[in-house]
């Protein structure tokens, strides 16, 4: 017997009877004969709990945990602080053994956290509508892309250069599919070069697509760039943001933009190799009906009570087909409640206090990091978390260096800015402690 | 019934955090970041006590039904158990705590799972390659269909520019075509609900690119005339893409690899007992024939000797899909449940899956219409009441099940059954669930001759009883507002 399997012996006599068949096999003679598979795949046989414990406990240990090392690398993905009462109220199986919440009446759990989230994230960014979420940032940028490209009946998505590169790549995937011409904008002193964007805007621009922070912890003019953006009829304005940034920052809602599409890993979701992470879209009212995703809204039932369910359902796929303004048709469920949890435990005051302690933080090492001489600020810009930083070493020489004291060292900018050689781009967080970073200091300051 | 939203919950000076005092030298923020850039608006964010966060949530947790609450036989969606060892390997700290950008050295162990799970997915699907990266079924198909853009592109063949999807197929697929920069092209099922051979033939030609096909098919049955199919695509220069929605019907029993498909994408949230998550994260995994391989996104898990690294070295790649490197959180559950259940645990899975749904069915097919009648797989689909002419429809019958406490099949899908009442019981339910099931599906058609307001009125016993949806699409709220 396998413990997932309840079916005895005996009652497979019973069912096959009242099926009206004799064996197993003849359920499954339907499959044309040169297609069965007639051996048994070629994989180890099955295990116990124990052994597959004890087995993948073991690939665990392979790795360097975060807990065990100093972590200053984000680059996308960041060492921020996840209270307690998040993996305590996602491990309710109610939520995590549910699916897609399609009937209402019994998955009021799942409508009203997704109402929640959407509250939260519009009221975080100040948009007036936001979805249910999308599988991460890079894809969101992608999604923006093409709602933008859509609405307006055209076809050039300009992006610039300090946008996180595998958002940039995904683009380009998506756009060769969808014969979108992505037009790229250099950038200057580790920003955008809004010069350049407005000699490279045209009338084909369907959108306009900037980070702030930047990849570079840089944070853009994204208020000049909308502006910039709107002279151009129907192109709309997108911003990548970090979303803890906006318990300091400026919300992309004071600044025009359209779209506000983010990666929201750091509220509450563990870095865990790179997902599952939440992405998310906000966007001005005049979008709402054109966003990818689900959404829920308020309703009243038959009885007149306040209750949930999906709605604007037109958009989308299992109604649309092939007229849907996206094929998405999961969301990021679990995730969304994790940052929901986020949120609201740190509620007013603590989102702004994670945001301050981190760029100040930031800001500490980075003058303790400058100080020695030893490395070169990368760019003189205002940031917020993240900065980099460039010296005569190699930075694979400084990354295992570290690693020898048990610090996980920035991120290497030369990857996918090849002329940006020996740069690091180095992380902090409200988790690191003054001590951590004195520690960061010296061993780079030795190397 | 509890019934407040976090925001109404909210009092002023309450905190449900604490972090610790800073201890880097204060600074005022304005001299480290430009005024300009600062916001002066206070965040409209609730304050509450984490008392209140956790019962609130709590609360939230069990107005939702989930496979831990009950049966689950959405068609379609594969609800079958989510292990609970899954959850803790996991979460194990080697596992949670690992940033995709650190070095080679210190990500070894990752490395290794996906490395070990891609294989075994390739062996599952009999395939040569698999991509880990698509974040669910949706992205995995559009990652494959732009693959087969690739081959044609790379042959130099810029005419293909349709994609064949059967009228039965998920409405993912003529969703992902379009996506993928395709026009689709739809066909007609048979009265059985198979691929119709001649409308194939007739739409086949030198502007298709390929098939989108699942099998078994989305009425549950497998269609018999695969081979050809497959060979009447490759005959035309198309490809055959296999919607993985349906693969818990046969593991162990038949590859989609040895039908003729070229390109595969599993739902591991379906088929490897992953959570479904209230609606996510899912992964979607994608494998693919040799002559693919080069196309698949970046990067890709490889060996060398003992080590594992990730080799970005392939220039015709479609690029790259998402972020990083997969759901690897997903992937890591979907690799235990492999290793418990084996080669002979996953054929004994889908055996019994097939059993149940086959059951369930002989002990329905008397009370309810049942369109097709034939040996299914995992799934089988219902056409309503027997009674066509009764004003109690498919989803009255839905939302009377509630009050029987299970949750409802799925309903009016796929688009060519009229009052499709669709169930997959997967193999984890016991014949005891079943019957209680057929009990309950028998008694609420016996319900519908003799008190059909009973069940227009359903549910009776529900939280919330049919939200109205025409309202909340009509005049949306869709954040809350003091």
């Amino acid at each position: 017997m396998y413990p997932y399997i309840p079916i005895t012996t005996d009652d497979e006599k019973q069912m096959l009877e009242s099926i009206g068949l004799n064996s197993i096999e003849e359920l499954f003679a339907d499959i044309p004969k040169e297609v069965q598979l007639n051996r048994e795949l070629n994989l180890p046989k099955s295990k116990s709990e124990l052994e597959v414990f004890s087995y993948l406990s073991s690939l665990a240990k392979k790795n360097c945990s975060q807990s065990d090392m100093i972590s200053f690398l984000g680059a996308g993905a960041y060492d921020h602080y996840i209270p307690s009462i998040i993996d305590h109220l996602v491990s309710r199986s109610e939520f995590y053994t549910s699916y897609t919440p399609y009937q209402a009446e019994i998955s009021q759990g799942t409508l009203q956290y997704i109402f929640e989230f959407q509250t939260l994230i519009c009221n975080l960014t100040g948009m007036d509508v936001a979805n249910a979420s999308l599988y991460d940032g890079g894809t969101a940028v992608v999604e923006a892309a093409i709602m933008a490209a859509n609405i307006a009946r055209k076809d050039e998505i300009i992006i610039s250069k300090t946008v996180k590169p595998d958002a940039r790549k995904i683009l380009k995937t998506y756009a060769h599919a969808q014969s979108l011409k992505v037009v790229e904008v250099d950038m200057k002193d580790g920003v955008t070069d809004l010069e350049e964007l407005e000699n490279k805007i045209n009338d084909n621009t369907a959108a306009v697509i900037i980070q702030s922070p930047n990849f570079f912890g840089i944070i853009e003019d994204l208020k000049k760039a909308a502006e910039i953006t709107h002279k151009i009829k129907k192109a709309s304005f997108v911003a990548s943001v970090d979303p803890i940034s906006l318990g300091i920052l400026k919300k992309p809602g004071e600044l025009d933009v359209d779209i506000v599409v983010g990666e929201a890993q750091g509220m509450g979701i563990p870095v865990s190799f790179g997902g599952p992470y939440l992405g998310f879209m906000a966007a001005k009212k005049s979008y709402m009906r054109k966003l990818p995703g689900r959404i829920v809204g308020e309703t009243t039932d038959v009885d007149g009570k306040r209750s949930y369910v999906l709605t604007l359902t037109a958009r989308e796929q299992h109604i649309r087909r092939e007229k849907a303004t996206s094929n998405i048709c999961s969301n990021q469920g679990l995730n969304a409640l994790r940052a929901t949890i986020y949120m609201v435990t740190l509620g007013k005051e603590g989102i702004k206090e994670v945001a301050a302690q981190s760029a100040k933080k930031a800001h500490y090492a980075y003058e303790q990091i400058i100080k020695s001489g030893k490395f070169k600020p990368l760019f003189d810009k205002p940031f917020f978390k993240e900065f980099a930083v460039t010296s005569g070493l190699d930075a694979k020489t400084i990354t295992t260096e570290l690693e020898n004291e048990m610090i996980t060292g920035g991120y290497h900018l030369e990857i996918d800015y090849p002329q940006l050689k020996n740069a690091v781009l180095y992380a902090v967080t409200e988790k690191r402690t003054k001590e951590e970073i004195d520690k960061l200091t010296r061993v780079l300051e030795g190397i | 019934m509890y019934d407040k939203l976090i925001f109404e919950l909210s009092h002023e000076g309450q905190k449900a955090y604490r972090l610790p005092p800073l201890d880097v030298e204060d600074v005022n923020l304005e001299d480290i970041i430009p005024e300009e850039y600062l916001s002066e608006e206070e965040l409209d964010f609730p304050e509450l006590s984490e008392v209140d966060v956790v019962r609130h949530y709590t609360n939230l947790s069990s107005k939702n039904y989930g496979v831990d609450t009950g049966f689950y036989p959405l068609g379609s969606c594969t609800m079958k158990y989510n292990p609970k060892i899954n959850e803790d390997i996991a979460s194990l700290d080697g596992f949670t705590n690992i940033h995709p950008y650190q070095s080679e050295n210190c990500i070894q162990g990752s490395l290794q799972l996906m490395y070990e799970l891609g294989k075994s997915f390739c062996e599952i699907a009999g395939m040569d390659r698999m991509t880990l990266q698509p974040a669910a079924g949706a992205h995995g198909e559009v990652t494959g269909v732009m693959i087969i853009k690739a081959y044609h592109e790379n042959r130099g063949d810029f005419k293909r520019n349709k994609i064949i999807v059967p009228d039965s197929a998920h409405g993912t697929n003529p969703a992902t075509a379009v996506m993928a920069g395709y026009s689709i092209v739809e066909i007609k099922s048979t009265e059985e609900g198979l691929v119709d051979l001649e409308a194939l033939k007739a739409v086949l030609g030198d502007d298709i690119a390929g098939l989108m096909l699942t099998n078994p098919n989305t009425l549950g049955i497998s269609d018999r005339n695969i081979k050809e199919i497959a060979d009447l695509v490759h005959e035309a220069g198309g490809l055959l893409y296999y919607d993985g929605a349906n693969a818990n019907a046969i593991l162990g029993h038949a590859r989609p690899g040895d039908m003729g498909f070229d390109v595969v994408h599993f739902n591991i949230h379906k088929t490897f007992s992953t959570p479904h998550g209230g609606g996510g994260p899912g992964s979607g995994p994608v494998g693919v024939k040799k002559d693919l391989v080069q196309y698949l996104p970046v990067p890709l898990v490889e060996k060398d000797g003992d080590r594992y690294y990730l080799d970005y070295n392939y220039p015709k790649s479609i690029g790259k899909v998402k972020d990083f490197y997969g759901h690897f959180g997903i992937l890591v559950r979907a690799y235990t449940y492999i290793l418990t259940m084996g080669s002979d645990g996953l054929k004994k899975a889908s055996e019994i899956a097939v059993l149940n749904s086959n059951y369930l069915l002989s002990r329905l097919k008397e009370h309810y219409y049942l369109p097709i009648d034939t040996i299914y797989k995992h799934e089988f689909v219902l056409g309503g009441l027997k009674d066509t002419l009764s004003e109690v429809t498919s989803m009255d019958v839905a939302k009377r099940l509630l009050d029987y406490g299970f949750h409802p099949p799925t309903m009016y899908f796929p688009l060519i059954i009229n009052q499709a009442i669709m169930i997959e019981p997967t193999e984890t339910e016991s014949k005891e669930t079943l019957d209680m099931f057929a009990d309950a599906m028998i008694r609420i058609a016996k319900e519908a001759e003799e008190n059909p307001e009973l069940l227009k009125t359903a549910p009776h016993n529900t939280i919330v009883r049919r939200p109205d949806e025409t309202k909340a699409a009509r005049n949306p709220i869709v954040k809350y507002e003091r």
